[in-house]
């Protein structure tokens, strides 16, 4: 298969850089799969943007908790979510309310993302997303 | 040195080496493939590293999805397989009251153009959401009536609703054209096993 020792060598380097430029390449992930970002009042009242990770509360809760429970809509941007409305007990309030879980006063765990981040779901690790999001 | 005159000892140790590294080579491709690798809170591009709080109580999407069971597409994690084999517990419900609904019931789609027809399982879906997430303001719950095409799956419609979005994405092609044409024989529609009335699996409204 090989003439000669110098041409195997050569061969067997490239395959090792090839490999090694493969492995490294940088992913063009952002976020994590699913994650949300919720930026339609907060840029504008001066709060960080929310970035709501789907992967995280999937393991503890099943979709159709949030989804259909709760009543939020399946799609980015389909639910209008205020800060008075989940202190009030809606939306995220239903279990981030202290008993379920941690309480509203947590700001910067849910307002967490750059400001000027877009509204809209984000994060994949093989697509960049379906067009509507 | 020239090949006519080295020892076969020789010759066959620069084959074994050639093996080894090709081997190594290959095992680390797939390795970057198929072992997750998640971004973490610090370095994903959309948490504000000025943020102490979030930066110090978030968790890395790797502590958890990393001791999941493994997947190569979205979340890196094969959600169906850590559910059902009880590597998680996702709660079903925050209210007593609440009834919760799960149905198995495949349904197979033949109008799929060239590709193979499609398997939709119940069982695995309804594990995670509600009939009336799906049915009917994304499908009718009735064979054959939802318009069903890939270009409105890929624009995020019917199952592009969650497919691409938060649950496998749909490069993942072969997951849902699952029936290889000609192999399959029976009816095409709701799998109903022998002896069970359709009626039983009719959808109720709530």
């Amino acid at each position: 298969m090989f003439q000669n020792k110098a041409s195997r060598w050569i061969i067997v380097s490239l395959t090792l850089v090839f490999s090694l430029l493969l492995a490294g390449l940088p992913s063009v992930a952002n976020a994590e799969y699913g994650d949300v970002i919720l930026n339609k009042y907060s840029d504008a009242n001066d709060m960080a943007p929310v970035i709501y990770p789907h992967w995280f509360h999937r393991i503890r809760f099943q979709c159709k908790v949030c989804h259909s429970e709760l009543g939020f809509k399946m799609k980015a941007g389909g639910n209008d979510v205020t800060m008075a409305d989940i202190v009030d007990g809606q939306f995220c309030g239903m279990c981030h309310n202290g008993e379920i879980a941690w309480t509203t006063e947590n700001c910067e765990l849910c307002h967490s993302g750059k400001p000027g981040l877009k509204s809209g779901i984000i994060g994949t690790h093989k697509t960049l997303g379906p067009g509507i999001w | 040195m020239s090949n006519s005159v080295r020892s076969g000892t020789e010759k066959s140790s620069h084959l074994f080496l050639t093996l080894i590294v090709l081997v190594l080579s290959t095992a680390f491709i797939v390795d970057a493939a198929y072992a997750g690798s998640w971004l973490s809170i610090k370095g994903d591009g959309n948490h504000d590293r000025r943020n102490k709080t979030a930066m110090k109580f978030l968790q890395d999407p790797e502590d958890a999805l990393s001791q999941l069971p493994p997947d190569t597409a979205g979340n890196q994690v094969d959600w169906v397989k850590a559910i059902e084999e009880g590597f998680i517990q996702p709660r079903s419900n925050l209210y007593d009251h609440t009834e919760v609904r799960m149905m198995d019931l495949d349904i197979i789609m033949p109008e799929t153009s060239t590709m193979n027809y499609v398997m939709f399982p119940h069982q695995q879906h309804t594990a995670w959401l509600d009939c009336k997430n799906c049915h009917p303001v994304f499908f009718e719950a009735e064979v054959g009536v939802s318009p069903v095409n890939m270009g409105a799956i890929l624009e995020g419609e019917f199952c592009g609703r969650c497919h691409g979005a938060v649950s496998f994405p749909l490069t993942e092609c072969n997951r849902c054209h699952s029936i290889i044409k000609g192999t399959f024989t029976g009816q095409f529609g709701a799998q109903y096993p022998e002896g069970a009335n359709p009626e039983d699996y009719a959808y109720v409204p709530e």
